[in-house]
């Protein structure tokens, strides 16, 4: 693999850029792996790369059935935070925030990682309460939050009306070290530095069913034919329902269509991230001068990626009343992706009672800001059977009631 | 916008109308249940890409649960019907078949 540097730049520019290699290779699925993860989006990437770089895997294969970061992982508001209530989840969504601080380096690949900071804004005096026990607790996990008064949040955000009638800005929860990452990068990077050590990513490649002998997984079906494996992970988010039956295990999952808007690019006005959970909406700046705008699930099961339009109505209105600029802006693109949502709004990544085949699902609302975590724990899960950051995310957690409930912690956005 | 008609108002309602209950038809298990069937009636649910039986409630109307069988996929809706039953009528089941044959669904067909 070709270094990506200032010195590769200035040499490729004396040449018609004509010496860049493909930045990941496009090979013929071999007979057998050692392990295949199905799913080449965020997570599933992250998994391979940490398989190899941590833990010496490199006879790995990627199954996607579409193009590599075409699910969620190009359809997230890139939103990157870790400030969330219960231990578990604070230790894998840190772990995932510190890894994007240094993931550009380790990738040789650009992410445009952006700490810009992210405000969740409290708007009724319990979520004044709720955000304060949030920091509280952070402060005790070892992540770096405050409470901030409302003159603080009109400082950071001037664009701001925090005297709306209906709902006044009461205050926030601040993480400065959160932002946004080029979502698309991310699933580049980790493909580019994969394909580099030697793993096979096998786009256009749908699994058709899961084979097994005495419990133990065997290998994959796929539109390519059989592939043998010895471990396979399941890391396809809304679908794991549907590539579980072929497993013959089942989820306590249910898939729905999760909206986000763009904006036409305007001159930079926001230079921070900010979520409003009680009206709803959440909005950062992309670096195109876009307003990015994350908006509610649909309320019923639905598989078809484009979800209700009143809650695009409901997003936008309460987004309109806290940033009265906004207003006469054009919207320029809408589109809905299939999240997983469990019971208790926590991800799974778990063994299954298939040998040899894990599951790292449940992401729900929430995947990306996770993709480094996820895949560093789950990898050693894989690797190891154990893996200190995935323990309490089994699925025998519903069975024995140990839920991990952030969704009274998260509110609805997360 | 998903429209479904409420088998007891007889009216066309829009989904902001209604409220969703999710997944019709669950067998509820009670006290002196083993753990496995508690976790099957609390969270396991079907949640397949196609046929759907789930539970609605007339919110902003009459006020009452009904069931209806959707395609999660096409949003196509093959019938809604009262919810005083442990399964779906025959023709609810008749109108699936004419455009899903073959479907299934836990323990009907």
């Amino acid at each position: 693999m070709k270094r990506y540097s200032v010195f590769a730049v200035a040499k490729e520019a004396f040449r018609q850029h004509k010496g860049w290699d493909r930045a990941w290779a496009n090979p013929e699925p071999k007979k057998e792996y050692e392990a295949i993860i199905i799913g080449a989006g965020g997570h599933g990437l992250a998994t391979a790369y940490y398989l190899g770089k941590n833990f010496g895997i490199t006879n790995v294969a990627v199954i996607e059935k579409g193009w590599l970061g075409g699910g969620n992982t190009g359809r997230n508001t890139t939103i990157i935070r870790s400030n969330y209530l219960q231990d578990p989840s604070a230790a894998i969504y840190e772990k995932a925030r510190s890894l994007y601080e240094g993931l550009s380096q380790d990738l040789n690949y650009n992410i445009m990682f952006s700490p810009r900071g992210v405000i969740m804004l409290a708007q009724t005096q319990h979520e004044i309460r709720g955000y304060k026990r949030t920091a509280y607790a952070n402060q005790l996990q070892g992540v770096k939050t405050e409470w901030i008064e409302p003159k603080r949040v009109k400082e950071l955000v001037p664009i701001m009306n925090i005297e709306g009638p209906r709902y006044p800005v009461l205050g926030g929860l601040w993480q400065a070290r959160g932002g946004t990452a080029r979502h698309d990068a991310v699933a580049w990077g980790y493909a580019r530095a994969c394909s580099d050590m030697g793993m096979h990513i096998l786009q256009k490649t749908e699994v058709t069913g899961v084979t097994q002998e005495n419990g133990q997984v065997t290998g994959v079906e796929t539109s390519r034919g059989h592939i043998g494996c010895k471990k396979l992970g399941i890391v396809v988010a809304g679908h794991c329902s549907h590539v579980a039956e072929m497993a013959g295990f089942r989820l306590p999952v249910e898939s729905v269509p999760l909206q986000a808007l763009v904006s036409e690019p305007i001159k930079p006005c926001m230079d921070v991230v900010v979520m409003a959970n009680t009206v709803h909406g959440y909005m950062s700046q992309s670096d195109k001068g876009e307003m990015v705008i994350g908006g509610g699930t649909d309320s019923f099961n639905g598989y078809h990626q484009r979800g209700s339009f009143h809650h695009l109505e409901e997003t936008v209105r309460a987004l309109v009343e806290t940033f009265p600029m906004i207003a006469r802006l054009k919207m320029l693109r809408h589109w809905g992706g299939i999240v997983d949502v469990t019971g208790d709004r926590s991800p799974i990544l778990s063994d299954t009672p298939l040998g040899g085949c894990f599951i790292n699902c449940g992401w729900g609302t929430g995947g990306f800001k996770a993709i480094p975590g996820s895949g560093w724990g789950f990898a050693e899960l894989m690797a190891k059977g154990y893996s200190p950051l995935t323990a309490d995310f089994g699925l025998n957690r519903f069975t024995e009631g140990r839920f991990i409930d952030e969704s009274v912690a998260a509110g609805v956005a997360h | 916008m998903l429209t479904l008609d409420c088998p007891y108002c007889g009216l066309a309602k829009d989904e902001t109308e209604l409220s969703y209950g999710g997944e019709a038809h669950l067998k509820r298990h009670g006290p002196g249940s083993s753990a496995a069937e508690m976790e099957e009636y609390l969270f396991t649910r079907e949640n397949p890409k196609g046929l759907h039986f789930e539970r609605w409630r007339c919110s902003a109307g009459c006020g009452k649960w009904f069931h209806a069988a959707r395609c999660t996929v096409t949003m196509e809706v093959f019938g809604t019907y009262a919810a005083q039953t442990f399964e779906p009528p025959a023709e609810i089941k008749k109108a699936i078949t004419a455009k899903r044959p073959g479907w299934t669904w836990r323990n009907f067909q």
